[in-house]
């Protein structure tokens, strides 16, 4: 779902790359504060990683493919502040190595599909596996609906943004509609990738699942204290 | 916990790094290339074409290929693994700068067992420090 040069206007574009920036800036603050030299490496292990999948299109039928986001992926195995960040290292190298999404256009890519898709990702998991239960059949629910509904997040962004700045004078009802028709399909894949991927780690390495860790302010209380 | 955690992160980094080299490298030729959510939407309502070229687009690398790299096999593989590696350095490089930062900030002992963060979750052998 990179969005490419055209598609918004400059004003947008240019507002998205604002609070992309704030937004970066603020993972980059809370990634250094919660990240350690154990979940460091694996920070950037996700971030390889979601590039690397983001290459693989699956069909969805109608002639249309989509692919992985893996921002709820990325938030789950190394928390919201990392996660964020490793899905924008992803669309920085795209939009400027492989001109995948715009370079103007690269704030509203990080908006979508990194803050916003990261953000529904890391509310849904954290707050599934708080009140409905976070034993290893309620994780999976939880990491599903986390892909699923970061997917419809990131269209979501997307139209806001498309009603603001889209460039072709088009039917924003019937773009709606078409997006989030094709979305759904694409975010329930994203949620069982990301499910199967969770799954996997917790079954071999539960304590490198951020998403089910105590909250970090607790683990480590002398740092809190500071 | 330092010698039992480390490992278990290396052999999760080398299963994840390989996996990443077959997904980009190898996997990716039998992706889907037809366009994918958003560019078909775009098409069919009708704003496909105010799409422009990126800035970016004449890079060596522009959409997933190799310039000057005939074979799509290779050329597409090559793009991948090229991509891997940047994303790699960039990425490990980015996260590593933060806590070598965040590390010498905070006066957290080293004698401070960092261990349990949560008792209640078995399955780390080597727990008990």
């Amino acid at each position: 779902m990179h969005i490419p040069d055209g598609f918004i206007d400059a004003p947008v574009s240019l507002a998205a790359a604002a609070v992309a920036v704030g937004g970066v800036a603020v993972c980059l603050r809370g990634a250094r504060r919660t990240l350690d030299e154990r979940t460091a490496p694996l920070a950037g292990l996700v971030a390889v990683f979601v590039f690397a999948a983001q290459m693989i299109n699956f069909p969805v039928g109608a002639g249309t493919s989509g692919h992985l986001i893996g921002a709820a992926l990325a938030v789950i195995l190394v928390g919201p502040y990392a996660g964020i960040l490793a899905v924008s290292v992803v669309l920085a190298v795209q939009a400027l190595l492989f001109a995948d999404g715009g370079l103007l256009a690269l704030g509203l890519n990080v908006v979508n599909l990194a803050l916003i898709a990261g953000g529904v990702g890391w509310l849904v998991f954290r707050g599934w596996t708080r009140f409905v239960g976070s034993g290893r059949g309620s994780a999976l629910a939880a990491a599903w609906s986390a892909g699923f509904l970061s997917v419809l997040g990131a269209v979501g962004g997307f139209l806001v943004e498309f009603a603001l700045g889209g460039v072709a004078p088009v039917s924003l009802s019937a773009v709606i509609a078409a997006m989030f028709s094709v979305h759904v399909v694409i975010g329930a894949i994203e949620g069982v990738i990301t499910a199967l991927i969770v799954g996997a780690v917790m079954s071999t390495r539960p304590d490198l699942v951020a998403g089910l860790r105590a909250p970090r302010r607790a683990a480590h209380p002398q740092r809190a204290a500071a | 916990m330092k010698a039992g955690t480390s490992r278990a992160v290396a052999l999760v980094l080398i299963v994840g790094m390989l996996a990443s080299v077959v997904l980009a490298g190898f996997v990716s030729f039998y992706a889907s290339t037809d366009p994918d959510g958003l560019e078909s939407v775009a098409q069919s309502q009708g704003f496909g074409e105010t799409a422009q070229d990126s800035a970016a687009s004449d890079s060596a690398l522009a959409d997933y290929g190799v310039e000057g790299v005939s074979d799509e096999r290779l050329s597409l593989g090559l793009a991948g693994v090229v991509g891997v590696g940047v994303t790699a350095l960039v990425g490990f490089g980015l996260f590593l700068l933060l806590t070598a930062g965040r590390a010498s900030t905070p006066p957290t002992p080293r004698t401070e067992p960092t261990e349990p963060t949560d008792p209640s979750r078995p399955g780390d052998p080597s727990s008990h420090g």
